[in-house]
């Protein structure tokens, strides 16, 4: 126990007096969040746009006045003519223009139809095609506002209701996905390099020279790495909960026994590529490739696995986080229970069983 | 004790270890002395079971090296040719690393190591990867041997160390010697083989001679010329051309000249030089280093290849 001990002080060592690693453990989790909650949004806000009102009738001026202080969308000009539309998109002036057609008001009380043509700044095409959603939203239920009173409703009536986000808001997206991110980064990669170190240095030979167990080197190299990883994990919860207001519906104690298998396999993963790796270069490119680029694009995390093609889909449930970021969705956002996350639950202990008899079976006693 | 019997290493095409056999005495200074390759790490780490033979077998006290590399491991010290200890971690640190994990105490071996640690422990709270070569070795032998090891194993222990250093090392592996370890060092410096009780030469995996360094000294088979002169080049040239020269090595700026035993005399050589041209030399018997043995053996062996 002693010696395990020594080990396990020796390791906090390497861990707080190494600046990078600091870096890692730390600064990379909170740079990640603060990426993904503040700079890499998909929401639209305080979008600029233009107004051409051919008609200024009670109507258009009213549907404008919702536009505006939706908070979507902000004034940035009134053009007068055509001819100046190019130029406001050319110097990203605004994004979109809204032009409402002569006698809007009476067209759609008489006929029951009138158009507003959107153009919108296309060079971006995912945020174009928001800024043209939230428009046409907020056209349709203008409509529907002002004409209730009658039988009826003229124009199209569109009803989109977004479950379990109403608002569409991406944290609801970001902070279950990122939690398999950090978690994967700190725990599988910070593991295989830690151990990969040690044979790069020399060290790794006194190691196995000593009476050490190997039991004894891996638990040591993995505890300190066990009790950040869920430091990590919480303080990435609760940043979710109070700064991006990303509930907790389901079960507490489930989500963090989860958390706490996830762990687990991403230090099993760690320690089977540092016995693959031999320097902390190759366990770092491992880790690169084998967890941090899957884990962002296979696992559903962004892109949603199901419009996957097929071989992509396999490849995708091949992926550890895929599994875990599902389970986060389910409990924190659905407050689904055991009884529906059970099967990824088995998946990711199987996962982990699998990686620990692979590392138990090639971790050497031996040098070579 | 350590008993070596017919090891045998290879990596893939290359044989590292040839039918190697050595036996090393209880409390005995043994030294391996070879250049770069020639499998004394190898020889080294099979016997602290860190790598497996590929025939043969080695023992440790009684202790196999295969079966038995636990306990091995439990009463052996070694210090690989790497510094290795951690760099990130203090000298007392790293000494209390090693103690602990070999279940004991700084203080319970201190009087083994204090000689040694005394030297080093001024910089006790400086870590390990700021101190100096000579400084780094003190630290790594002090932390091989805070377990009490009844066997040491050094490779190349005063590689990339200043030459004081050196000395002071090798008068503490006496001392340690005298407390009853049995120590097998490893050295590419032939300087070094006088200090050790007593030697074998190794070269492309296979011993050449294992002996005292006097009795090798004074088994030197052929005669042995220490040829003064300022031409080194020229001179070296033209004894190469002389009849039953075995070889010319420089050393510093002395010429070593081999020839076979009884043929020339010192008047000569001077003669044949004279008669090329060579004025101003001095020429004299000498007796044999360890260098001219290993080099006269080192010849022989690629004849008999």
């Amino acid at each position: 126990m002693n010696r395990f001990l020594a080990f396990l002080r020796k390791e906090f060592y390497h861990i707080f007096r190494d600046p990078r690693t600091l870096v890692i453990l730390f600064g990379i989790p909170i740079a990640q969040l603060l990426l993904f909650g503040f700079v890499l949004t998909n929401e639209v806000r305080n979008v600029k746009i233009a107004v051409v009102d051919h008609s200024k009738d009670y109507l258009s001026i009213r549907l404008t006045e919702r536009l505006l202080s939706s908070g979507f969308f902000q004034l940035a000009a009134l053009p007068k003519s055509e001819s100046e539309y190019e130029g406001l998109f050319r110097s990203s002036k605004v994004k979109e223009i809204v032009v409402f057609e002569p006698d809007f008001a009476r067209k759609l009380i008489k006929e029951g139809k009138a158009g507003i043509q959107v153009i919108a700044d296309a060079s971006e095409p995912n945020a174009a095609q928001l800024v043209v959603n939230y428009t046409t939203a907020i056209a349709n239920g203008f409509v529907k506002d002002e004409f209730t009173k009658d039988q009826k409703v003229p124009g199209i009536n569109i009803k989109v209701r977004m479950l379990f986000n109403e608002d569409m808001r991406d944290a609801y997206n970001f902070i279950p996905g990122l939690i398999a991110v950090i978690l994967m980064l700190i725990s599988a990669m910070m593991t295989a390099i830690t151990i990969t170190r040690e044979k790069e240095t020399g060290t790794m030979e006194i190691l196995l020279a000593s009476p050490l167990k190997p039991i004894q080197i891996i638990l040591g190299k993995v505890v300190p790495y066990l009790i950040l990883s869920i430091i990590n994990a919480l303080v990435v919860l609760l940043l979710g909960y109070f700064v991006f207001e990303v509930p907790i519906i389901g079960n507490l104690a489930l989500l963090l026994g989860e958390i706490l298998l996830f762990i687990f396999l991403a230090l099993s993963l760690g320690i089977l590529i540092s016995t693959f790796a031999n320097s902390q270069l190759t366990a770092l490119a491992m880790s690169g490739f084998v967890l941090m680029l899957p884990s962002i694009l296979l696992s559903g995390f962004i892109f949603p696995v199901k419009n996957m093609p097929v071989p992509l889909q396999i490849v995708a449930n091949l992926m550890p986080p895929r599994w875990f970021i599902e389970i986060n969705r389910t409990v924190m956002l659905k407050g689904g229970g055991i009884e529906t996350i059970w099967p990824n639950t088995v998946i990711l202990l199987g996962m982990s069983v699998i990686f620990i008899l692979i590392s138990i079976r090639k971790f050497k006693i031996r040098l070579q | 004790m350590i008993e070596v019997k017919d090891l045998h290493k290879q990596y893939g095409d290359i044989v590292a270890l040839d039918k190697v056999s050595l036996t090393v005495g209880r409390g005995e200074l043994f030294g391996l002395i070879g250049p770069d390759g020639a499998g004394k790490t190898s020889l080294m780490r099979i016997l602290m079971s860190l790598l497996l033979p590929d025939g043969g077998t080695a023992t440790m006290n009684e202790l196999d090296v295969v079966k038995d590399y636990k306990e091995v491991r439990l009463i052996t010290g070694y210090m690989p040719g790497r510094f290795s200890l951690y760099p990130d971690l203090t000298v007392e640190e790293n000494l209390k690393f090693f103690a602990t994990v070999f279940g004991t105490t700084i203080q319970e071996n201190y009087y083994l190591i204090k000689d040694i640690y005394q030297q080093i422990e001024p910089f006790k709270n400086r870590r390990a990867g700021k101190l100096s070569g000579g400084m780094k070795q003190k630290l790594a032998l002090s932390c091989a041997l805070i377990h009490k090891p009844e066997i040491l194993i050094l490779d190349e222990p005063t590689t990339g160390v200043d030459a004081v250093s050196r000395k002071e090392f090798w008068e503490m592996l006496k001392r340690l010697k005298s407390m009853g370890i049995t120590i097998l060092v490893s050295t590419p410096y032939m300087d070094e083989a006088s200090m050790c009780d007593r030697i074998a030469l190794i070269q492309q995996g296979r011993l050449m001679s294992v002996a005292t360094p006097h009795e090798m000294i004074e088994s030197f088979p052929e005669d042995l010329w220490a040829v003064h002169t300022r031409k080194i080049y020229e001179t070296s040239k033209h004894l190469e051309k002389l009849s039953s020269t075995l070889s010319v090595n420089s050393f510093g700026q002395v010429l070593h000249l081999v020839t076979s035993k009884g043929v020339h005399s010192a008047e000569s050589i001077q003669k044949y030089l004279l008669e090329k041209g060579e004025l101003e030399i001095t020429i004299e018997p000498s007796s044999a280093t360890i260098e001219d043995v290993f080099i006269l053996l080192m010849n022989h062996h690629k004849h008999l290849k």
